[in-house]
């Protein structure tokens, strides 16, 4: 099968009048950020030895300046919560959160802590019509929400279901997601909050090609303990934040069925099977940007989340 | 606003070692309590019963590597490490770095050649230690049986008198 490159695809897709409405995601691709920066840090996640503290979520919380959860963060019930017959999920409130999965052939349960795993080749970001998205060159994929139109196109095609939508304003629907602690750590350099906080360290956090290499001698040295399996090296064009587990990654939550490649091709089918929605989106799209861009500069500033925030 | 992530990893190198020294049924000296108060901010200090560790396990090694010179529990570290040598470093904060993640220590990580390229932070040296064993000899397992939260670390939680005052609905996401 021939690769089909971010800028086809988007030529190819749209018709007629789209083709207009695409050129500034156009640019952001001719930018190239797409095959993943070599230099780019990333976090190991050895689920072994989570222990469901929550410690990670408080941090979070706290450092994205989030708002008060429902339950407190050592409250351990929401270990049961079941929401629409699925465990717990990214919420606008909530960068990550942790879950609790009871494995086959283990007395221990395993934990999983689940937030945006900065994708090499971002979904969310190829999805985006209004170019909010970025993927920066320290690994981290953050978000223009001055730009953000809302239209949710980036929650269909993220294969983690990672972005939330926030309701908290009808009038500027925005999307919210984990940034690696961007704007306050990643880009000085430092670890994020939730990786600093861990009493396991089940997070290690340092350049993508580096922890890739001990994730792999991790396996080796201990071939008892791990699934020879590192998730997220391969799966949708690599991810920034991957994952060891002494569990078949099936029973921790995980889609196993992911391409390897980069999942733009699958935005394309979900794209070809609701052309009619493509061929309103145009004239939608035209009005949402203005209104969202109207008197204010059109770059990419590193905004991306807190200012739309409430309570500030 | 106090940012209490940071803090968790800057008062990690402080280990108080309360200076009771005694000699058991070991050759050595070693500190019969060690107060661990790094995440004083958060927790209060944990006073660490380490003579009574010294008395529930067979072998230093068997926290210590093998550093005491009392063998090698891990047969993987005996490969090269023979055991019988007691070493000058012997406290965990000795090798595990209380802030190996600093920007200064990512951008001069440990070269290629070193063979301890992956070692905990001090922190979860503790934590994947204590807790680690106390799974298997069902010891406490925890985080409160170990530490009590101040006002702080239940504001950090959300928990206590910070608790949401809803907290008995669900959020209904
Ligand atoms: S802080 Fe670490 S051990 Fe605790 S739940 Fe989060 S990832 Fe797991
Ligand atoms: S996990 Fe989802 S939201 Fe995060 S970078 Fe990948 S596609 Fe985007
Ligand atoms: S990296 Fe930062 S924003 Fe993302 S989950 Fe961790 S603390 Fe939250």
């Amino acid at each position: 099968m021939s690769k089909i490159t971010r800028r086809r695809f988007l030529a190819g897709s749209a018709a007629g009048g789209a083709a207009l409405m695409l050129t500034p995601a156009q640019k952001a691709l001719a930018a190239g950020s797409f095959e993943g920066f070599p230099e780019g840090m990333g976090v190991l996640v050895d689920l072994t030895r989570c222990v469901g503290c929550r410690t990670c979520e408080a941090a979070c919380n706290e450092e994205q300046h989030l708002p008060e959860p429902s339950k407190p963060f050592d409250d351990f019930s929401v270990f049961d919560e079941i929401h629409h017959g699925q465990k717990r999920r990214t919420t606008d409130k909530a960068y990550t959160i942790v879950n609790r999965y009871d494995v086959k052939d283990t007395e221990e349960p395993l934990y999983r802590k689940i937030q945006c795993n900065h994708c090499n080749e971002p979904a969310c970001l190829t999805s985006c019509f209004v170019n909010a998205y970025k993927k920066t060159p320290e690994g981290a994929v953050i978000y223009n929400s001055k730009v953000c139109v809302g239209c949710r196109n980036c929650m269909i095609a993220c294969p983690f279901h990672i972005p939330a939508y926030s309701y908290h304003s009808v009038l500027n629907p925005v999307i919210k997601k984990c940034i690696f602690c961007y704007d306050t750590r990643l880009k000085e350099g430092k670890p994020p909050a939730c990786v600093e906080s861990c009493p396991q360290q089940v997070m290690t956090f340092g350049k993508r090609k580096d922890l890739m290499k001990i994730a792999h001698e991790r396996i080796k040295k201990n071939p008892d303990t791990y699934v020879n399996h590192v998730y997220g090296e391969k799966e949708v064009g690599g991810t920034g934040w991957f994952y060891l587990s002494n569990a078949p990654f099936e029973e921790a939550g995980f889609d196993t069925d992911l391409p390897k490649k980069p999942i733009i091709d699958n935005v394309k089918d979900f794209l070809a099977i609701v052309p009619m929605v493509l061929t309103i989106w145009p004239a939608l799209f035209t009005g949402f940007h203005l209104l969202a861009t109207k008197g204010k500069s059109h770059g990419h500033g590193d905004d991306h989340s807190h200012d739309e925030q409430e309570g500030h | 606003m106090v940012h209490a992530g940071k803090q968790l990893m800057t008062g990690l190198g402080v280990i108080l070692l309360s200076a009771v020294l005694a000699v058991g049924c070991y050759a050595m000296d070693y500190p019969e309590e060690i107060e661990i108060d790094s995440l004083v901010n958060l927790y209060e200090a944990v006073v660490f019963d380490h003579a009574m560790h010294v008395d529930a396990t067979e072998n230093c090694s068997e926290c210590h590597h093998h550093t005491t010179g009392t063998g090698v529990a891990n047969e993987y570290c005996a490969k090269c490490h023979n055991g019988n040598e007691e070493m000058d470093l012997v406290a965990c904060v000795d090798c595990h770095s209380a802030d190996p993640l600093s920007p200064e220590n990512l951008h001069n990580p440990t070269p290629d050649f070193v063979y301890h390229n992956d070692q905990p932070n001090l922190k979860a040296a503790y934590h994947l230690n204590c807790i680690g064993c106390h799974k298997e000899v069902d010891g406490p397992t925890g985080c409160e049986d170990c530490h009590a939260k101040t006002e702080a670390g239940d504001k950090f939680y959300h928990s206590g008198e910070f608790a949401p005052k809803e907290s008995a609905h669900s959020s209904g996401h």
